[in-house]
């Protein structure tokens, strides 16, 4: 026969001394665990909405970056009459890109950040669809203007709305503010790709990368197909979204690396802290367990019941952890990629998987620290615990 | 110490309790040293950074190249020792996964001015001697397990050529803790005659070590004012400084990572801490004889701060021999994304006293309530 329930609510609540130690302990693991993946997540996530499911990306023949890349003008010309490529209203949607950095202080930190800055063509907003202005207006091509993503923005000093900035040799106005819906474009300043290249005495007919418009994602294959077997290219085409994917991995598997072993740590603390609480439980409550056991609660049913106060602390310290966590989902933070050597912002993005995954890990340490001290209790010697002070 | 076996008969009163409480200061240490070396992980460019050693970048930004004619006229100006430049080279070895830093170094006055990175003098010679020769750091070469003698193949799409191969000359080690022994090394000249044209004759950056460390801001200044309105205009910072503004690109990662597990070791020292102030409460009554029998107020202090002392040492000892064990495994899951982690004798030394400190804050004030109370009001609580 199973004991009540109310009976483990209850004496939780009557040690609730005791029992708050372990529940810190849990919710600070289970803190970090989610904490860490939400880090790496969103550190992922923030690439991989740089791409485009109907965009395709091409970079020279296994250029592992944009910036390890080359394109020259006598390819891009080729590249543009290739089959399988959305036609706007100003002919192909094409933008062929010079990627560069400059260094451009942090507002937090006030030392220089490597930012990166696009040269893009005129009609880079019908290619790159998720791209708003959200503030001034688009740069005209020709003049020294800059747009700016909105982490831009408000991580790097000097890039306001109608502000002046040198950049290269030249000097540049910011003219607006792009919105590119959290993505790493977001990090960026976009200008026209002529004069950018002139500014940094690079020439203008050397591009790292071109980006096309698919006519529909399926596109790809007929594109690639017919791009890598023209012998005058050599190039790699990549579906865009693949392409960022793969620029994240560096970074995510450090994170959740060192987040990993932290956890691991913890969760070996938080054990120790559940254990310490169960044991003082079991051996506070000798007699207790030795009367129900004379009652007719069997051993069985002793374990169960102790094995379920064990979870009971566990879960509110799982969800006090994510609920702590919570509150860190959407919070934006910035850090260099190791993959490009460019600055970039990102932000915490704590899903439900994640929670649940961080409740089931905060149960798998309960039922760690609630096992043997349930056993104990269940084989206590009835009559010698009923005999005890 | 006529105290001691009372000591021990009280620590082991309940053994479970003594391995729990001394398993979490071990774990609370094992956090502490790992934060440590992973914070020092992440600075530890600024770390090595020679003092009296300055690095020349270009204005407008690290990827853009000045004429390598720069090299003498920075080697003129008074207070400059030797100056040397260095390219990124950015090649794979066999896949992307397989990242190490290359550099493409001068070898005319490299050696003077890292004299940190050891190389046996006959290694050196052939690999000046061998134009396609190359140099791989101690741990680089352990990695990939590379020997002297060895074909190494990269690819690069940045330099002309797809496939370069290199024959590796030598190996270097330093002597300098924490120093990088990662990098890979090939030959200007070499790499010079095979890049494009609009890359021949180019420096990525250059480093130049100074007479005395004091003269590094007027070297600084006079650099910069000589190249200033040039078409590359220069800037130059003290090695150290450098590698702070990489550093500090890591930004709020290292932060993160520092005041999540900062919070928690501070969460877990308070259990533990609170775990052995409760098992002095307990004890009220027996302490409460111990000083009707005599012992003085002094006496019940000590015995109860020796208590904790003795636990937060064993538990601190156990942990940083846990860390000290399971931090090169840590380290080879982060190759080539982070700097090896190094447990310092500084770190360990940290960390003791860090233990017995919270072990003594732990046992100082149920210790003082035991001294302070009155036997009377003692014995007459249950």
């Amino acid at each position: 026969m199973a004991i009540p329930i109310i009976y483990n609510v209850r004496s939780v609540r009557a040690r609730w001394t005791s029992a708050i130690v372990a529940v810190v302990g849990i919710a600070g693991t289970v803190g970090v665990f989610v904490a860490m993946l939400s880090l790496a997540r969103g550190f992922r996530a923030t690439l991989v909405s740089s791409g485009s499911e109907d965009n395709a990306l091409i970079v020279r023949g296994g250029a592992t970056s944009e910036i390890t890349s080359g394109i020259g003008l006598d390819s891009v010309k080729i590249i543009q009459d290739a089959p399988g490529i959305a036609r706007g209203t100003g002919g192909p949607l094409v933008t062929a890109e010079a990627v560069l950095m400059a260094p451009i202080p942090l507002i937090s930190t006030g030392t220089d950040a490597n930012v990166e800055l696009r040269g893009v063509a005129p009609n880079v907003l019908e290619i790159r669809k998720q791209v708003k202005i959200v503030q001034g207006r688009m740069f005209i091509p020709g003049l020294t203007e800059v747009v700016v993503g909105k982490n831009a923005n408000t991580t790097y000093s000097g890039l306001t709305l109608n502000n002046t900035i040198w950049l290269g040799t030249m000097q540049w106005k910011v003219v607006g503010i792009f919105d590119a819906g959290g993505s790493s474009f977001d990090s960026e300043v976009w200008g026209d790709s002529r004069l950018l290249t002139e500014a940094y005495k690079r020439p203008d007919t050397f591009f790292q990368s071109v980006t096309v418009h698919l006519t529909s994602p399926q596109a790809l294959t007929q594109l690639k197909d017919s791009l890598t077997t023209d012998p005058r290219l050599n190039v790699d085409v990549t579906r865009e979204i693949e392409y960022y994917a793969k620029q994240s991995t560096r970074m995510t598997t450090l994170i959740t690396r060192l987040g990993g072993f932290v956890a691991f740590v913890m969760a070996i603390g938080a054990v120790f802290g559940a254990l310490n609480t169960m044991y003082s439980a079991v051996a506070d409550r000798g007699r207790e367990i030795a009367t129900m056991r004379a009652l007719g609660f069997g051993g069985p049913s002793v374990v169960f019941s102790f094995l379920l106060e064990a979870l009971l602390i566990s879960f509110i310290g799982g969800v006090l952890g994510c609920l702590a966590v919570l509150r860190l989902n959407g919070i934006t933070t910035s850090t260099i990629n190791f993959q490009t050597f460019s600055n970039l912002a990102f932000a915490f993005k704590v899903t439900p998987d994640l929670l649940g995954w961080g409740v089931v890990f905060a149960l798998v340490m309960g039922i760690l620290g609630g096992m043997s001290p349930a056993i104990r209790a269940a084989s206590l010697p009835v009559a010698s615990a009923l005999r005890e002070l | 110490m006529k105290f001691r076996s009372l000591i021990f008969a009280n620590l082991f009163r309940k053994k479970f309790r003594l391995i729990l409480t001394v398993g979490s200061f071990a774990i609370a240490l094992v956090l502490f040293t790992f934060l440590g070396v992973v914070k020092s992980a992440f600075n530890r460019g600024v770390e090595v950074a020679g003092a009296d050693r300055l690095i020349v970048v270009d204005r407008v930004g690290l990827m853009q190249l000045m004429p390598v004619s720069y090299g003498d006229k920075i080697r003129a100006i008074p207070g400059v020792k030797y100056v040397t430049h260095d390219h990124w080279f950015g090649g794979v070895y066999q896949d992307e996964k397989n990242f190490f830093p290359q550099f493409v170094i001068d070898v005319e006055n490299h050696r003077q001015v890292y004299p940190e990175f050891i190389v046996p003098d006959e290694q050196w010679n052939n690999f000046v001697k061998d134009r396609q020769g190359c140099i791989a750091g101690r741990r680089l070469a352990e990695r990939f397990h590379w020997k002297v003698g060895d074909r190494i193949p990269l690819k690069t799409t940045i330099y002309g050529a797809a496939n370069w191969e290199f024959n590796l000359d030598g190996i270097y080690h330093t002597d300098k803790e924490g120093g990088d022994e990662g990098q890979f090394w090939l030959q200007w000249k070499y790499f010079d005659e095979t890049v494009p044209s609009v890359i021949k004759s180019t420096a990525g950056w250059y480093i130049l070590k100074l007479d005395s460390p004091d003269d590094a801001v007027r070297v600084a200044k006079a650099i910069d004012e000589k190249f200033a309105n040039s078409s590359d205009e220069t800037k130059t910072e003290t090695e150290s400084a450098f590698a702070a503004g990489f550093a500090k690109q890591f930004g709020n990662i290292e932060f993160l990572i520092m005041t999540i597990g900062g919070v928690v070791f501070f969460t877990l020292l308070l259990v533990t801490g609170n775990t052995m102030a409760i098992s002095v409460r307990e004890r009220t009554n027996e302490l409460a004889v111990l000083k009707a029998i005599g012992l003085t107020d002094r006496t019940v202090l000590f015995l109860v701060l020796a208590e904790s002392l003795v636990i937060s040492f064993i538990g601190g000892v156990l942990g940083l021999f846990l860390a000290w064990g399971a931090i090169p495994a840590v380290s080879a899951a982060l190759t080539g994304l982070l700097p090896p982690l190094l447990l310092s004798k500084t770190m360990l030394t940290l960390g003791l006293l860090f233990a017995l400190f919270i072990g003594a804050a732990s046992g100082l004030l149920p210790g003082i309530g035991a001294m302070r109370m009155r036997v009377v009001n003692a014995m007459r609580r249950v």
